[in-house]
């Protein structure tokens, strides 16, 4: 097979397009750099939606743990210890099993034990947790003067909220929301090894490698391709985030605007 | 229910939370050790040294750990029987790698075939413990690297002008002061530590995260003295509540640590302890 034959083959197969069965001997490179960036379709996948969704969801966990009222605090509070203070995987595993246990109890639950839903309700709620400390974090150091201002301006509640307090905050929370979302991209990889079960081989890119490794015997080709990857889509989040950064920096001089500064990795 | 949970089984899953225990109370020095290592040569004036210590840092940081939790345990694996192989078995013509095969001869087999099973068991152990010390050995080398150009340079010129030599200097003036800026980073990666041992089960150690699963999986009477549903959802819980306790013991025990380092330091928090105190 040449290798453009196995990109038709295997570049879809974590989607279930393509061939069925995966490769079982004879590994070539290509089919390694082929299934194994086909698995980043998932982690890509997981990523950016757990992402999108869980921007919201973390303002409104900040704007209630900041918030003075019990009522809305403790609850926030709570919830980001929670997801805050205990491992991914763990929660992986626990919210694995408590939808198989739900899954008897209605069948409304069934796609929950499914990776594409279940592992991803998983990540919002953990990265809603992380990015809502960040958020709230940055809630607490807008400057005094910004909020006076707006109050001279006869600006209050929702108004003053959506004008002022929050563009200034996403400004402050930025650079730390990008590593998060670094972050949360390279956690992406535990999805397959917790529990929730790869249906028909689909995986994502570390389930394929693993497949390799397993099958060749030998770590030192599938690991730095998978690493390879996981590299390239740091630097693309890390570039998108940069372009957003310098739009919401926009009426700054150039030499003031705050520069993204990128520690990326560590388990969570 | 007392009896339920005082089974041989389930004696076994409070031993695995000492091997957790046991794997944080070796790890954590031994990557602290690494740490040290590495920002000492990141930092040293030999190029070298300082680019090996540059490179293991910047190396580790930015690939996924899992990925390296599963990649070192079979390279250090193979590397350890390759080299003994060496050693052992000069003679053996065959190559080692037969295609899909990993082959070496009985003798360089690590652990030995015949060895008992707690040998099998200590070896796979000390793998994770070397795994875990070298991925997080990198991050506390980056956070006492930077610890180390933190601490302020009059002091370490002022050691100079007392006519300390630069090894003097390092251990006697730069060391004892840079933990205070350290410890922030290094509380930080501790919690990340404890967050990191299930991983432990992905290396095949049984730790609590494999007695979970099969104590709280299906059992029936035939098997069993207490047959039970799938519960694995209620151990999942168990472990979830331990490792939120144990994080928040940890925060309360940093933070305090924290207060007795920062007494009589130079810094902003050794000072308003200062003025606390008048």
């Amino acid at each position: 097979m040449s290798c453009w034959e196995t990109v038709q083959a295997y570049g879809l197969r974590s989607v279930g397009i393509g061939e069925r069965l995966l490769p079982r001997e004879d590994f070539t490179l290509c089919q390694q750099f082929t299934l194994i960036g086909s698995g980043m379709i998932w982690n890509v996948y997981f990523g950016v939606v757990a992402l999108f969704f869980g921007f919201f969801f973390a303002t409104a966990l900040a704007v209630g743990k900041a918030s003075p009222n019990r009522l809305f605090r403790k609850p926030s509070e709570w919830f980001i210890f929670i997801f805050r203070g205990s491992p991914l995987f763990i929660q992986f595993f626990f919210g694995y099993f408590l939808f198989l246990s739900l899954k008897s109890v209605h069948p409304v639950f069934d796609p929950f034990t499914a990776a594409w839903l279940g592992a991803l309700v998983v990540l919002f709620f953990n990265t809603s947790a992380y990015s809502a400390e960040i958020f709230y974090g940055a809630l607490l150091s807008v400057p005094k003067g910004d909020t006076e201002a707006a109050d001279a301006y006869g600006m209050s509640g929702w108004p003053r909220f959506k004008r002022v307090i929050w563009p200034t905050s996403l400004r402050l929370a930025w650079p730390a929301y990008t590593n998060e979302a670094i972050f949360l991209f390279q956690s992406t990889a535990l999805v397959f090894f917790s529990g929730f079960p790869a249906w028909q081989q689909r995986g994502d890119a570390l389930y394929y490698a693993n497949y390799f490794a397993d099958k060749t015997f030998n770590p030192f080709i599938p690991y730095p391709i998978l690493a390879m990857y996981f590299i390239l889509l740091t630097l693309v989040v890390v570039g998108l985030f940069g372009l957003i950064n310098a739009r919401l920096n926009r009426h700054l001089p150039q030499n003031a605007r705050p520069k993204l500064r990128i520690r990326p990795n560590l388990i969570r | 229910m007392a009896c339920y949970l005082t089974t041989g089984k389930h004696m076994s899953i409070y031993l695995s939370v000492f091997t957790v225990l046991a794997l944080l109370a070796v790890t954590a020095p031994v990557a602290l050790m690494f740490g040290f290592g590495g920002a000492t040569a990141a930092r040293s004036s030999v190029l070298p040294l300082r680019w090996f210590g540059k490179t293991y840092i910047a190396l580790v940081r930015g690939v996924p750990d899992i990925a390296f939790f599963l990649f070192f345990v079979i390279a250090l694996d193979q590397g350890i029987e390759y080299l003994r192989h060496k050693a052992l078995c000069p003679d053996w013509s065959e190559p080692i790698r037969q295609g899909n095969d990993f082959v070496v001869c009985q003798a360089a087999k690590m652990p030995l075939g015949n060895a008992p099973q707690w040998v099998h068991e200590t070896y796979g152990f000390s793998l994770a413990v070397l795994t875990f010390a070298i991925v997080f050995g990198a991050f506390a080398a980056n956070v006492l690297f930077g610890a180390m150009r933190a601490v302020p340079r009059t002091q370490l010129e002022t050691a100079e002008a007392y006519g300390m030599t630069r090894r003097q200097t390092f251990w006697r003036v730069l060391v004892p002061q840079m933990w205070v800026y350290a410890l922030p980073g290094l509380s930080n990666l501790w919690m990340v530590l404890i967050k990191a041992t299930p991983l432990l089960f992905l290396l095949g150690v049984e730790d609590i995260v494999y007695w979970a699963r099969e104590l709280g999986g299906t059992k029936t009477s035939r098997f069993t003295d207490y047959p039970h549903g799938d519960w694995r959802m209620w151990y999942f819980l168990a472990l979830l509540v331990f490792y939120l306790i144990f994080t928040r013991v940890s925060e309360v025990v940093l933070g305090r640590l924290m207060n007795r380092l920062t007494r009589g330091q130079a810094t902003a928090g050794g000072e308003a302890q200062r003025k606390a105190a008048v």
